[in-house]
């Protein structure tokens, strides 16, 4: 399986995936991950990718190749959707964070973005950070999403929650297992 | 056994520790960095931060002629700071075994320049070591300690981007440590006047013989035959690409790419019909390959020189790509931008206001030279921003620099800067040199640095004071400004500029991202005073968009109150409250 995860440096899609590579790895799959790091990650376009199969090659999706993308933005989902294959499931984290050159006017922030996508995939959506923010704690926004994709990646929800709780700080263990039960109930 | 998912350079880590390495010296660098700091969680290994990459492989060579199993680390560029020992201890040997991580770029991810590691590595007579998954990565380390003790050489273990920042599953093995070695004085092994090293060229070169005759008997060197249609000679990450696109291709992958394995390569071009040299950036196998005189191969006309390759990549080479892919759909580009609350923002915008134009340096201020900051005119390497300012005195005069400064961090200054800033006192220099003292070394992620007062263990250590250090060095005239106090930086700044002596001033801030720091105020923009007139946007601040009406919006869990929009407000628009 192919998974792919993307979003604007400092939004936590490095957690995530490597939340996603520990289940896989515990369930018994052979795993593969590749992240970004350095300058590429400060507010920049932030791309991660997790394989799980019985043999895994190469450390990245190729495009055309993902089985659910995950994004934590919507501008970053219309960038990377040509990387799902045809019947892939897309999640949005219906939220916009302008890039420079829209702030200082020299692009503009594309409209209609998750309308468009939703004609060519299956596309979910959540506002995973007002969820976060009701939770208390605007921080694990990234757990919610991760939530909502488990369900779309299989596993059960025992395994899941084993991994997010022996990976996150112990004192955010209970937000964190809120955050996630929000976006697997969804 | 226990397996674990691993980074790269968290196996190159563990690689070490059950190599039973003991001394570690590196420079933070990306793509490597993490390999330190993984290392130093291993109570039995002596690890740390050297100021930069030439004395941190002196240090690590020291500790390998004294008998222990030592390393240094660092990314491609800094191997450039390292070459003087390099060269060198290709000649002199070691005693325990000596490995030097170097991690390329390919693609240029983080770095000024793509160059290839492999061609140092021939220029100084050294074998490279290069695995292709987190667990080769901590084999093979182990492999390259066996082969510098071998053969009394240093070995260069090369890794890239996609391999130490790429994770697999690793099996944990126990950490063993070989005996001491003693040491023993000898003068002709290493003290390299010329009678000895006139002796230990005939040396290496008598070592590069026998290793390139041994090289196709090394297990790390595997030939894996297939359909003998085609096959693939190549090494690291690029055999996975190979693995994915044609897996019932043959393949001869190579752990130990230099020195070459003649006999090897030879036998598999006579097993396959269609050869391809599959390796990024430079065509250092593909060269030597030509030059024994087979041109039958495939390399460089097919596959590029720049950048990271894929497997789809090579599929589309191969014309294996039945269906047409799909193409990506236009969206604004997200370049990499300063933090909000970045304390080199300030100094950027006070430098922009004034129209001064910086010779930049090595660090998430190279982020000052795109908009809308827009002040950094040059970026050549580390330290290089004292250097470039003093060069420009000297060719066109003092006059001319009134409208130029050097922007330079602390853990930069202290890399390699402090020596051109010295250089500027002895030959009466009268520039302006800023130092953006963050506390930390911020773009490779917060590492320590002989500033900061902490090692990389995290222990208390001595805080090199940067200003004292200026003076004591002879620059008179040193001014230290809270980086976010955007009047006294404009003034210190014009005064400076506008002077005729030799000015150092350390602007100061924590890096927003080191941790630690409280932040408990939050700006909030009133749209009833805002007056659109967007002087606040000017700055840069991920944190500030538009509302519909073009009023100003703070994003509130982006910022964390460092008030520069607020400096720039002429309307009071914007208010410091608590969260």
């Amino acid at each position: 399986m192919n998974i792919m995860v993307v979003g604007v440096g400092g939004q936590g899609t490095l957690l995530t995936s490597r939340i996603i590579g520990k289940t896989a790895l515990n369930e018994g799959w052979d795993v593969k991950m590749s992240e970004v790091h350095g300058m590429a990650q400060r507010g920049g376009s932030v791309v991660t990718f997790v394989r799980f199969d019985k043999k895994v090659y190469e450390p990245v999706c190729e495009e055309g190749t993902v089985d659910v993308l995950i994004s934590f933005e919507r501008l970053e989902a219309l960038r990377y959707a040509h990387f799902l294959k045809k019947d892939g499931v897309l999640i949005v984290n219906d939220t916009r964070i302008d890039p420079m050159t829209v702030v200082i006017g020299a692009k503009e922030y594309p409209e209609g973005i998750l309308e468009e996508l939703r004609k060519s995939h299956k596309l979910y959506t959540i506002d995973a950070g007002k969820i976060a923010k009701e939770l208390g704690n605007s921080k694990v926004t990234n757990t919610v999403v991760l939530g909502v994709a488990a369900k779309h990646i299989g596993f059960s929800k025992d395994m899941w929650l084993n991994t997010l709780t022996n990976t996150v700080p112990p004192k955010t263990i209970e937000i964190n297992t809120s955050a996630f039960l929000a976006g697997y109930e969804n | 056994m226990e397996k674990r998912i691993m980074l790269g350079n968290e196996a190159i880590a563990r690689g070490a520790y059950e190599a039973g390495v003991k001394v570690s010296s590196a420079y933070p660098g990306t793509p490597s960095t993490e390999i330190s700091e993984y290392l130093a969680k291993y109570n039995e290994v002596y690890t740390e931060w050297a100021p930069n990459e030439k004395v941190a492989l002196e240090v690590s060579a020291g500790s390998a002629i004294a008998g222990v199993r030592s390393m240094a680390c660092m990314k491609h560029v800094g191997l450039n700071v390292a070459s003087d020992p390099l060269y060198t201890l290709a000649y002199t040997g070691i005693n325990a075994g000596l490995v030097i991580v170097v991690a390329d770029d390919p693609g240029i991810a983080s770095s000024q320049n793509e160059q290839d590691t492999r061609m140092i590595a021939r220029s100084a007579h050294l074998p490279v070591v290069e695995p292709s998954d987190s667990n080769e990565a901590k084999e093979y380390f182990k492999y390259a300690f066996e082969l510098s003790e071998k053969y009394d050489t240093p070995v260069i273990f090369r890794t890239t981007t996609k391999l130490s920042h790429s994770q697999s599953v690793v099996d944990l093995g126990e950490r063993v440590v070989p005996e001491d070695r003693v040491y023993e004085r000898q003068v002709p092994k290493y003290v390299m006047m010329p009678a000895s090293a006139i002796g230990r060229h005939k040396v290496v070169e008598a070592r590069d013989d026998k290793m390139a005759l041994d090289a196709s008997s090394f297990e790390i060197n595997k030939i894996e035959y297939n359909d003998k249609k085609i096959g693939f000679i190549t090494s690291g990450i690029p055999y996975q690409y190979v693995k994915e696109a044609c897996p019932n291709a043959s393949v001869l992958k190579l752990g130990v790419v230099n020195p070459l394995p003649k006999a090897m390569i030879e036998e598999f071009i006579s097993q396959v019909e269609t050869v391809y040299i599959f390796e990024e950036l430079e065509p250092v196998i593909e060269e030597q390959v030509r030059s024994w005189g087979y041109n039958n191969i495939k390399g460089k006309e097919c596959f590029t020189k720049q950048g990271e390759y894929s497997a789809n990549m090579l599929k589309n080479v191969l014309k294996l790509n039945t269906e047409e892919i799909e193409k990506g759909k236009e969206a604004p580009q997200r370049p990499p931008i300063l933090c909000p609350g970045c304390p080199h923002r300030s100094v950027f915008s006070v430098l922009n206001k004034l129209k001064i134009h910086a010779a930049g340096d090595i660090g998430c201020y190279t982020l000052g030279a795109v908009a809308p900051l827009n002040v950094i005119d040059t970026t050549i390497c580390m330290g290089s921003s004292i250097s470039l300012l003093h060069g420009m005195e000297k060719a066109k005069g003092k006059e001319y620099i009134k409208n130029w400064v050097a922007t330079i961090g602390d853990s930069t200054f202290l890399h390699t800067g402090i020596n051109s800033l010295i250089n500027m006192v002895y030959n009466k220099a009268s520039g302006t040199v800023m130092i953006l003292d963050n506390r930390t070394t911020g773009m490779t992620g917060h590492q320590e640095h002989a500033a900061t007062g902490k090692t990389l263990k995290g222990e208390d250590t001595y805080a090199i004071n940067l200003a004292e250090l200026c003076r004591s060095v002879g620059v008179t005239n040193v001014i230290e400004v809270d980086a976010f106090d955007v009047k006294e930086l404009e003034r210190v700044i014009k005064e400076s500029v506008n002077g005729d002596i030799l000015t150092v001033i350390i602007a100061k801030a924590p890096c927003a991202l080191l941790k630690g720091q409280k932040f408990p105020n939050k700006c909030v923009a009133s749209s009833e005073k805002c007056k659109k007139c967007g002087a606040c946007l000017k700055i840069g601040c991920p944190a500030l968009t538009k509302n519909p009406d073009g009023t100003i919006k703070i994003d509130e869990t982006m910022c964390n109150g460092c008030g520069l929009c607020q400096s720039y407000c002429k309307f009071g628009a914007i208010e410091k409250v608590e969260r």
